[in-house]
């Protein structure tokens, strides 16, 4: 559904964006991690048609955006990291603006307006002045406002940021909502445990580059280069380690009372045989799971590196 | 296409909404009434008799107050239109829905020249009670209301386009103020130069000598243009005198003002509209190499 190859952009002498190539599938959910004046609403504005890549070329629906812009538009909901209302004008009229803006006829709107009201819980603010909303309520207005025209791509550059954890859980069931339509969503944040719960694949950029794109699950070890395995016993915690510390790929061991938690390099085959040796030779195993990884460590060491 | 936009129905309604508007409106009509009204008053107070002549000059009087009433309203209301919307961080977003560039420009223009005009034609009943003196002509009437739409659009475009061009509605106020101020009075300082510059040069004898290239600048200055349709000489800075020397003039003053002007307000939105648009059109395009497509 997205596709952008060796995309550029720079601005004067700083490079915000080098070769950067994606490929979000239709359906999809990408999270696009990185630390502020990474090159996210870069990219991001570039697939939103609103500004001009120096080299390189970015697809959307198979659309280049610079040659077909108007084609892009279409299918695209774009939601930028700041943005304003207009005072003066009621939330029910500021969609009716936006649907106009969509070429959507009259008669259609108000049905529309009422679903999308219903669908970010503002049905009660339908008629207030949309500078008198808090913050949350604009996002989530501004949310609506981007699937006014039914998109299938939905751009959201950082929706959560200034949000309290309350609006952040609500806009969060949104997206979900939104993902179960079937929408691909391209969700930038800075903070990506934040991120890990809602999206598919996550893509790590600084600087400009992407330094790292994996699916959810595997974003940790494919980043630290091993997995975790975290094996909890109910008891004999020192023979298992023992006996494990001589299995092939094991890089370390730490041990947490009765958990023990394994850097391992090995793929899932051997790591079945790991299992199966600590049950064959009786060991008390209560669970055997893959560590879903501190994200946010693996998010400090990934981007440890480039920025110096 | 459509004649209401979105655009245009959404700044309607914010603009007519506030109480600021119909206070703007009273304002406007107490300036311009209290003005004229005040004038008469004195004028005709202890006067038994009234000449239309005299009344030809209220009615002028009143025509460029309105003209500069029109230079103070017209580049306040759109020089903060597309900065503005930068400002509150809503181009953006405006910019990827169906909207074009043009038609956000256009919209912005035309809802800005339908309040001024709203001003100026609530003036109508000022103008109907000075008409009643005499010493006007219908068609005198109508061309003070070409120039003022005519004005209205070129202050309207120097607006936008300030406003499109400065990223500060702050910046592109003052810039938009100070080049109307330069329509107004830089132009009539200019022709007055080059009138004494022309004349001092000039090897004519006697001072029945004219020069009729003075018009050209002179013409340009919106408030000589329009009392020249009563005075056809203040387009010439006064060389020709009386009104019977209309047919000395090398062309109708206010047929010249929208030749110049209209393309420049054209011009100036054209660029607006460039400025505008996230994605540029090369301005001469070449055709796109073999290849270069299919890559």
């Amino acid at each position: 559904m997205i596709r952008t190859v060796n995309l550029t952009k720079r601005f004067g002498k700083f490079q915000a964006v080098q070769n950067l190539n994606l490929h979000i599938p239709k359906g999809s959910v990408f999270g696009f991690v990185g630390p502020n004046g990474a090159g996210k609403s870069t990219t991001m504005s570039i697939l939103a048609t609103l500004s001009e890549p120096t080299a390189g070329q970015a697809y959307v629906g198979g659309f280049n955006v610079i040659k077909h812009p108007d084609k892009v538009r279409q299918l695209i909901g774009y939601m930028p990291d700041f943005f304003g209302v207009y005072d003066n004008l009621t939330a029910v009229e500021y969609l009716d603006f936006y649907a106009g803006a969509y070429d959507i006829p009259k008669e259609k709107r108000p049905a529309l307006i009422r679903d999308l009201l219903e669908l970010v819980n503002l049905s009660m603010k339908a008629d207030a002045y949309v500078d008198t909303l808090s913050r949350g309520m604009k996002q989530r207005l501004g949310l609506a406002r981007c699937l006014v025209h039914d998109p299938q791509v939905l751009i959201l550059d950082e929706p959560a940021s200034g949000l309290d954890p309350r609006a952040r859980i609500e806009m969060k069931d949104i997206l979900k909502e939104l993902k179960s339509l079937g929408k691909t969503i391209i969700i930038s944040s800075h903070i990506l445990p934040e991120l890990a719960e809602m999206c598919d694949t996550i893509g790590i950029i600084e600087q400009g580059q992407l330094i790292a794109l994996a699916p959810v699950d595997q974003i940790a070890s494919r980043v630290a280069g091993h997995r975790v395995l975290r094996i909890r016993l109910l008891d004999r915690v020192e023979e298992a380690h023992a006996q494990i510390h001589y299995f092939e790929g094991v890089t370390n061991i730490e041990v947490q009372e009765n958990d023990l938690l394994i850097h391992y390099t090995g793929d899932e085959a051997s790591q079945v045989a790991l299992l199966a040796k600590l049950v064959q030779n009786g060991l008390p195993v209560l669970s055997f799971a893959e560590e879903a990884g501190n994200l946010e460590e693996v998010f400090l060491t990934v981007t440890k590196g480039v920025g110096s | 296409m459509q004649i209401m936009n979105p655009v245009l129905v959404k700044e309607f309604r914010g603009r007519m909404r506030t109480v600021k508007m119909p206070l703007l409106l009273v304002a406007y009509l107490l300036v311009v009434g209290g003005i004229i009204f005040g004038y008469m008053y004195l004028r005709y107070a202890n006067q038994v008799f009234f000449r239309p002549g005299e009344s030809k000059e209220l009615f002028m009087m009143l025509a460029v107050l309105q003209l500069i009433l029109i230079a103070f309203v017209a580049p306040g209301l759109t020089a903060g239109t597309i900065s503005g919307e930068r400002e509150r961080q809503t181009l953006n977003i405006l910019l990827t829905t169906h909207l074009s560039p043009a038609k956000i420009v256009l919209s912005k223009l035309t809802s800005s020249l339908a309040f001024s005009m709203l001003l100026v034609f609530a003036t109508l009943p000022v103008y109907a009670i000075v008409f009643l003196y005499g010493g006007i002509s219908p068609s005198q009437l109508v061309g003070v209301f070409a120039m003022y739409l005519m004005a209205m659009l070129l202050f309207g475009s120097v607006g936008i386009f300030c406003s499109a061009w400065f990223k500060r509605t702050g910046v592109s106020t003052v810039v938009a103020y100070g080049v109307t101020m330069l329509l107004l009075g830089g132009t009539a300082l200019v022709s007055v130069f080059i009138l004494q510059y022309i004349s001092m040069h000039s090897a004519q004898l006697g001072n029945q000598a004219q020069y009729p290239e003075v018009f050209f600048w002179a013409a340009l200055n919106p408030v000589l243009n329009l009392i020249s349709l009563f005075e056809p000489s203040a387009v010439m800075l006064g060389q020709n005198g009386g009104v019977s020397a209309q047919q000395a003039l090398p062309m109708q003053p206010t047929l010249y003002f929208g030749l110049v002007y209209i393309p420049i307000s054209a011009l100036l939105l054209f660029f607006s509209v460039r400025t505008v648009s996230p994605i540029k059109k090369k301005l001469f395009s070449r055709t796109p190499k073999r290849g270069e497509e299919a890559r």
